[in-house]
């Protein structure tokens, strides 16, 4: 595939050709993450490495960066990273380092982690400059609020004086972004910029560096898992898998007519908002060469005639923090959220960070102590209830968490994982009744019967989650509350868990709160939707229309901030 | 860990036996990594020869007989030689066996006997010096230390066959021809046990109460704070002679008890830190969700993701007790006279020193050093086993 360096006349500003890095494990396994990628990074251009975790395309960014852990890990001396006609790759520590911020920089995914919390912005914006530039401090100092201006930070000769802390990490990611350009960097590589920020914050900071790179003339890397973020900036699309390079080519090739069944796959399973398929399609479809099936469109949306499993009234849940020697101030977290949850429905509940929602979560899971309120489930208030009256109940509202690597014991095997639930609660006549049960349970979220006798981190996440659901599904709910239960997986896993929850839907007649601050997924998966801000409900309406006919403005803007992924001719690049 | 196979369904309806391999728990990574840790593989083998040694001789398969004197008072090792002016003679020809057991004592105790002894020239034999001492107690500082090593001596020791009194010993003998290599071993038995029991008793005390501490937070850890705070705001030395002096009573148990009542703090934060930290994991809260009681999810859930903090914690426990133990026997605070270990060796040491009979304190020093070496780097190597991320290295 030459073809996507066919519109630019010189040479790449990189040029990376067979690359292979390999991590050392123990004694004599190593595991080779980059298995010999060779791509080009033009002048001028945004190029996104695309590629679920485990694809190497971390590790890729880091070895140009000659950022790699050099007690573990090995860069074939074969491998050629070409900047400006230079191999990279055994270039001595010095040289690197000069490169390192002044030719090349980089931001981080996390920017509350990148930034030292004990020094102002200022300082350690004008550290780079001194370091790098020879700037005096006045002149750094002056060019430091010139950065932070141009990044959109407000009043900047205020708040260059401003710790971390003091920001919000949409703020933060733009300090990263001042510190990065600083030094008016040839190259930029973004490792998942967005993907800790909400989607509006994303949205800003996507543009802004979009705008970035055409004003500065620079080349931008971007590393992301999510191809909808890539069709809204990318000129040219790296798509990789197990360290292996499936498709390389301009945005345009890749979008409109992707060749390889991976890139297909990657870009039907993500749910669109404009479709909803019976299943979403997965990577086995594809790579198995059958293609998705089910694709028909599946009915949502709730009818009076449903009957109303839980109630919630009035729901409040108050932070106190200490402020003073004896005051304390009240932080609500959430305030007054009432809505109904219909049998066999999922409501779908959206909103950014701090906006209540698993605040929402947890008080009816009774893991905090609601401040006002009702919740009434089959006629009875169980937030009113003591402990013991409550667990005939705790039994039939389940939870799954968000992070499936901390949700289960790790010093548990997954068969007392899932018989412990059953063990507390009396279910099941003996132990061999239960077992059997984890054992069929196992078989309906697809795992296999090994799987009883092994530790959770033998698993990889969807499987995890999996383990998560079946530890749920032991106690027969009747409600689930799924907290971000799958933002944390890849796409492709995404789209099974997905499955998975839907046909259990289908079988058991559960009732899903789903949780999330993904308006993508959330309009896939809910019959109706109410969008939280700030503690407070916003908006409830059947999912279709409130993603058709917005009434509030701070739901237009949620739903505008979505990325719209591949739109076609976008700009001429 | 946990054998899976005690829950593997009975092949009641035939295809239920499923064939699998036991995936290895966090004890098992964790050995394999120690395995390959050479220097801690060699601490490990010397810490369980040691074991092995305290175990044979409070089994009494050895050094059961380390109170017999068998050798002549102050009998220097094989390797040295007997003292040929003073030892030789000297054993048979004692006439001590005979004498009634108080006289005897007094006549051989005093160390400073000896040495006015010989400061007068009389270079005979050690024992008939037995005019001396009466002067020479009055102005021994030590008199009253000297006075219980009497009481608690006189009620234990064998009385010795005249005969068999040896001139040299495979490492010496002390001022009662006791064998240094028995004794260093009762000591080390001594020590050990001493070290373990109140590592044991302190870790025990300071997991429940940090677990307690942390997990239940608000008043109770308020008030276990309170505690720990007046614990820790005495110094250290001064609570354990304090209790000491309390408990009148010398013995072992009397000493394991003040080591662990007082080490407990240490620990307690640590474990409290840990609890706070694992309370608010999502896998707790899931426990919760299933509706896992309180003690289930402090001591089922929690418990064992921090036993390695435990297990570390009471290996470098174990290690600060036998050193002060060691400490306390050898101010005369600690183990009872009766009983011999490597302090209550070392004090003896202090004054045989000066006669130039080194190998008790020798044969002390190096077993205590030894010991506590090995047992550090192995602590250190046990540590980087259960938390490889501590090194740096991958690995989950």
């Amino acid at each position: 595939m030459a073809a996507d360096s066919k519109h630019d006349a010189g040479t790449p500003l990189i040029q990376v050709r067979d690359l292979r890095v390999g991590f050392r494990l123990g004694e004599n396994q190593t595991f080779e993450a980059v298995k010999g990628v060779s791509f080009d990074i033009p002048e001028n251009s945004t190029v996104a490495l695309v590629g679920e975790s485990g694809s190497g395309k971390s590790v890729t960014a880091l070895a140009i960066l000659g950022l790699l852990p050099p007690e573990n890990s090995i860069v074939d001396p074969g491998s050629k990273i070409l900047f400006q006609g230079r191999n990279l790759v055994g270039l001595p520590f010095r040289e690197m380092r000069d490169l390192r911020g002044a030719d090349i920089s980089m931001i981080f995914q996390e920017p509350m982690t990148s930034l030292n919390p004990v020094f102002t912005v200022g300082y350690q914006l004008t550290e780079v400059l001194t370091l790098h530039r020879g700037l005096s401090a006045g002149a750094a100092r002056k060019r430091a609020i010139e950065l932070l201006e141009e990044v959109g930070i407000p009043d900047p000769k205020r708040r260059i004086n401003a710790y971390p802390s003091q920001m919000s990490g949409g703020q933060q990611q733009r300090v990263m972004i001042a510190m990065a350009i600083a030094c008016e960097p040839k190259l930029l590589i973004a490792d998942e910029p967005t993907t800790a920020l909400d989607v509006t914050i994303q949205k800003q900071i996507l543009d802004l560096i979009a705008e970035l790179q055409r004003r500065h003339r620079m080349s931008v890397l971007f590393i992301t898992h999510d191809l909808a973020v890539v069709g809204e900036i990318a000129d040219h699309v790296v798509v990789m898998r197990n360290g292996e390079i499936r498709e390389k080519g301009t945005a345009k090739q890749v979008f409109e007519s992707p060749q390889d069944p991976y890139t297909k796959a990657l870009l039907m399973c993500r749910p669109e908002p404009k479709h909803r398929p019976m299943r979403l399609p997965v990577i086995e479809d594809f790579m198995g060469g059958r293609g998705p099936q089910h694709l028909e469109e599946r009915k949502r949306g709730i009818s009076p005639t449903d009957s109303v499993i839980l109630d919630v009234k009035n729901l409040g849940k108050s932070f106190y923090v200490r402020d003073g020697l004896f005051g304390r101030k009240e932080f609500k977290a959430a305030a007054d959220v009432s809505f109904k949850l219909r049998r066999g429905k999922t409501l779908g509940l959206v909103g950014e960070s701090g906006s209540g929602k698993t605040t929402v979560g947890l008080t009816l899971m009774r893991l905090h102590e609601p401040t006002s309120g009702q919740a009434l489930f089959d006629g009875k208030d169980i937030l009113a209830m003591s402990n013991r009256e409550f667990m005939p109940y705790k039994r039939r509202v389940q939870i799954i968490f968000q992070n499936p690597y901390a949700s289960l014991n790790p010093r548990f095997t997954v068969g007392q994982i899932l018989t412990e639930p059953m063990q507390i609660h009396g279910i099941g006549a003996n132990a061999q009744e239960r077992t059997d049960t984890v054992f069929e349970l196992l078989g309906k979220v697809g795992l296999p019967d090994v799987s009883f006798y092994k530790y959770p981190h033998e698993f990889s996440g969807g499987q995890r989650q999996r383990i998560a659901i079946a530890r749920c599904l032991t106690l027969k709910p009747d409600i689930l509350i799924c907290d971000e239960s799958v933002s944390a997986l890849d796409v492709s896993v995404q789209a099974q868990v997905l499955n998975l929850l839907q046909d259990l839907q289908d079988e058991f007649q559960l009732s899903y709160l789903f949780i999330s601050h993904d308006l993508a997924v959330v309009k896939y998966i809910s019959d109706e939707v109410m969008v939280m801000n700030e503690g407070r409900v916003v908006e409830i309406a059947d999912a279709d229309t409130i993603y058709r006919h917005p009434r509030e403005p701070y739901t237009q803007k949620l739903l505008s901030a979505i990325p719209k992924g591949w739109q076609g001719e976008r700009k001429i690049a | 860990m946990a054998t899976p196979s005690a829950t593997l369904p009975r092949a009641a309806d035939g295809t239920r036996e499923i064939p699998h391999t036991v995936s290895p728990g966090l004890w098992t990574l964790a050995w394999r990594r120690l395995r390959n840790d050479r220097i801690g593989m060699v601490s490990l083998y010397l810490v369980a020869a040691f074991l092995v040694l305290i175990l044979l001789s409070a089994t009494g398969l050895i050094a059961k007989d380390w109170s017999k004197e068998v050798g002549v008072n102050y009998a220097p090792p094989s390797f040295v030689g007997a003292d040929i002016e003073a030892g030789t003679p000297a054993g048979p020809a004692t006439p001590d066996a005979t004498v009634p057991a108080s006289e005897y004592k007094s006549s051989i105790v005093d160390p400073l006997g000896d040495v006015i002894a010989e400061l007068k020239g009389e270079k005979a034999a050690p024992p008939p010096a037995g005019a001396a001492p009466a002067e020479g107690k009055s102005v021994d500082p030590l008199a009253d230390v000297m006075a219980d090593i009497r009481a608690g001596k006189g009620t234990k020791t064998d009385t010795t066959p005249v005969e068999a009194r040896r001139a040299t010993l495979p490492f010496g003998g002390d001022k009662w021809g006791r064998d240094i290599v028995a004794k260093t071993i009762k000591g080390s038995e001594t020590s050990i046990f001493v070290g373990i029991m109140s590592a044991v008793v302190a870790t025990a005390l300071g997991t429940l109460f940090g677990a307690i501490s942390g997990y239940y937070g608000r008043w109770v850890d308020d008030a276990f704070n309170w505690f720990y705070s007046v614990f820790n705001s005495i110094p250290y030395l001064l609570l354990i002679l304090a209790v000491a002096a309390v408990l009148q009573q010398k013995g072992m148990l009397t000493i394991i008890l003040i080591l662990g009542l007082t080490g407990w703090t240490g620990v307690f934060r640590l474990i409290r830190a840990e609890y706070l930290k694992h309370k608010s994991r999502e896998y707790v809260q899931a426990a919760d969700a299933i509706g896992a009681s309180n003690a289930r999810r402090m001591f089922i859930h929690i418990f064992p993701n921090i036993s390695h903090v435990v297990l570390v914690q009471l290996s470098i426990l174990t290690v600060g007790f036998i050193k002060a133990e060691v400490i306390l026997s050898f101010l005369g605070f600690g183990v009872p006279v009766d009983v011999v270990s490597w302090g209550s060796m070392l004090n003896e040491a202090q004054n045989e020193l000066i006669l130039g009979k080194w190998w008790q304190l020798v044969a002390a020093t190096v077993a205590m050093a030894v010991l506590v070496t090995a047992f550090s780097l192995f602590t250190d190597a046990l540590r980087d086993a259960l938390d490889p991320k501590l090194k740096g290295l991958k690995g989950h």
